[in-house]
């Protein structure tokens, strides 16, 4: 199942002075299975288009195709567009309500009219995908868990309705290091497991070349680029137009090829960095 | 001295029953004028710190003394507050009118200065932020940095000794962290004692004095050379290395010898080049 979005354009208050086009007529395809990274400058229109992805938002023109189902279409039903797009608001725990952690993530699957018996079973399973023990935690209070735990129960809520397309809106917000790391970890491995569609928007651009397939920049309401992280992050002028900087492993190669040292300034990956430095200094700086 | 904290335990309960010591004896002085990054995982006890000194919450055991009062001294309770201003996380938790130029007046207006040099310390303090422009703007017309930039301007109002930013750039941007860490450190430069919590390890790389905690205690302290030397218990503690240091950590495992002091991508390239 792939997602097919079609001359799609939003305006805010159309027609009043302060209308505003936050999408231009965009248009993309993403594959099945994909990893797809969304980057652009606050305001260049990336909440607008999620907003349009799973149907909080209705387009003034075009369509958005997940699957077979234009949900854009008139009549389009709410429930069958939730089902198949999950999406991960920023500081989703902000959003936890029930009294236990297994009612709070029951509840998506419960809505989605999944009887108790199934939503218990895809609750323990959600919960065990982001990391946690469900018989330890399920009774608990999610009001009563650490900051990290509180933002992994929010993603099980979401994963537990098991959507085909997953959209997380910058998932490792204010969290410290490690538990930013373990979190895309778990969004990695759910990805590879269940082989959905994953939308990833982030401003932490050495996470999209870490772990996306492809990434769409967008500024000023319009997609300015497509493409692989190598192809994208390699418009270094035109990034840095557009507000965006390069991850900081490879700016850090960049400032080493431009001060002439003769290694790949392509480079994304750290291991690939340490391997490259590492053969330009072993003759020379090796104790 | 501007902070000094001594012994300083702070526990509470949970709705659970369970007690939490969330800071457990700490003992730190920060001197005036200084530059101090805060880090440590979610739950290590930072902004349990920040808000002690703030008196925003009072020590269970021990004290903590801003410029010489201490904060269980209810009657210099505004003067504390006044003295060390406070930056949160989310702006909006912190912005109180509809108008920028109105919510940077909101706190020298409740501490009863004549509204002429009311006029003038907004202005200095919009300008100091960057923010002058878009004194008459209402603040839903704002980006996130840019409301960030008017609480500071609001704490500056205030005309503090001292301010301290908790996690003040985690909802931001690339452009909106750095147009907030560099007015951090232009103040600093004025002589504001500045002590910025943060997950972000090239913010803290770029302070005079690196705090790390872990379970409610200091675990390292010191210049960020030093600090992040101690790579093994930065990462007990749940937190990682500027990409420069780790890339020098790195090649020291491979054998190559790299010099204690390299911190910045600047140092690093200028060392590879040597």
């Amino acid at each position: 199942m792939g997602i097919i979005v079609k001359n799609l354009t939003h305006i805010y208050n159309e027609g009043l002075p302060y209308s505003h086009t936050a999408l231009d007529d965009i248009s993309f395809e993403i594959e099945p299975g994909e990893f797809i990274g969304i980057i652009g400058h606050t305001g260049s229109g990336k909440s607008t288009l999620l907003q349009h992805l799973n149907g909080l938002l209705k387009p003034n023109e075009g369509h958005i195709i997940v699957g077979d189902c234009d949900i854009t279409a008139q009549g389009a039903v709410m429930k069958d567009i939730r089902r198949k797009v999950g999406f991960v608001f920023q500081y989703p725990e902000y959003q936890l309500f029930e009294e236990t952690v297994k009612k709070d993530v029951s509840y998506g699957p419960l809505n989605l009219g999944m009887n108790e018996e199934e939503a218990s079973l895809s609750a323990r399973e959600a919960i065990e995908l982001v990391g946690l023990d469900y018989d330890e935690i399920a009774q608990r209070s999610p009001f009563e868990l650490s900051g990290g735990q509180k933002r992994r129960i929010a993603i099980a809520g979401v994963i537990a309705m098991e959507p085909e397309v997953l959209i997380l809106d910058e998932p490792t917000a204010g969290l410290d290091p490690k538990s930013h790391n373990d979190i895309l970890e778990i969004i990695s491995t759910l990805h590879k497991s269940k082989g959905n569609i994953t939308i990833l928007v982030s401003h932490n651009m050495q996470d999209i070349a870490d772990y996306c397939d492809k990434v769409i920049v967008m500024d000023k309401g319009k997609i300015a680029m497509y493409g692989t992280p190598g192809g994208v992050f390699s418009e270094r002028e035109a990034l840095e137009g557009m507000g965006l900087a390069l991850p900081p492993v490879n700016e850090l190669m960049r400032k080493l090829y431009e001060c002439g040292v003769h290694v790949d300034k392509d480079i994304l990956d750290i291991d690939e960095a340490e391997a490259a430095i590492y053969e330009i200094l072993k003759g020379k700086k090796k104790i | 001295m501007i902070v000094s904290t001594q012994k300083l335990v702070f526990e509470y309960q949970t709705d659970e029953d369970k007690t939490v010591i969330a800071l457990n004896g700490i003992s730190i002085e920060i001197e005036k004028g200084s530059f101090v990054a805060v880090l440590g995982k979610n739950g290590s006890g930072k902004s349990t710190l920040a808000k002690n000194i703030n008196a925003l919450l009072l020590p269970s055991s021990g004290a903590v003394y801003v410029n010489g009062y201490n904060t269980k001294d209810e009657e210099f309770l505004w003067d504390i507050r006044q003295a060390a201003g406070m930056v949160f996380q989310n702006p909006d938790n912190q912005l109180v009118s509809a108008i920028a130029e109105d919510d940077v007046a909101f706190g020298p207006e409740n501490l009863g200065i004549p509204s002429e040099e009311i006029r003038g310390r907004v202005d200095d303090a919009l300008k100091s932020v960057g923010m002058y422009q878009y004194a008459k703007t209402s603040l839903n017309f704002l980006s996130g940095g840019q409301k960030q930039r008017i609480a500071i301007a609001g704490v500056l109002a205030m005309r503090p000794q001292c301010i301290i930013m908790d996690e003040p750039t985690a909802m931001l941007d690339p452009q909106g962290r750095k147009d907030v860490i560099e007015i951090a450190e232009s103040l600093n430069r004025e002589g504001i004692t500045v002590i910025l919590i943060t997950h972000f390890m090239e913010e803290a790389a770029r302070a005079d004095r690196v705090i790390v905690m872990n379970d409610g205690n200091v675990v390292l302290d010191g210049a960020p050379r030093d600090v992040f030397s101690n790579i093994g218990v930065i990462k007990e503690a749940g937190l990682a290395l500027p990409l420069s240091i780790e890339m020098a950590h790195r090649l020291r495992e491979r054998g190559i010898e790299v010099p204690k002091g390299i911190i910045s991508e600047e140092d690093f390239v200028k060392w590879v080049l040597s």
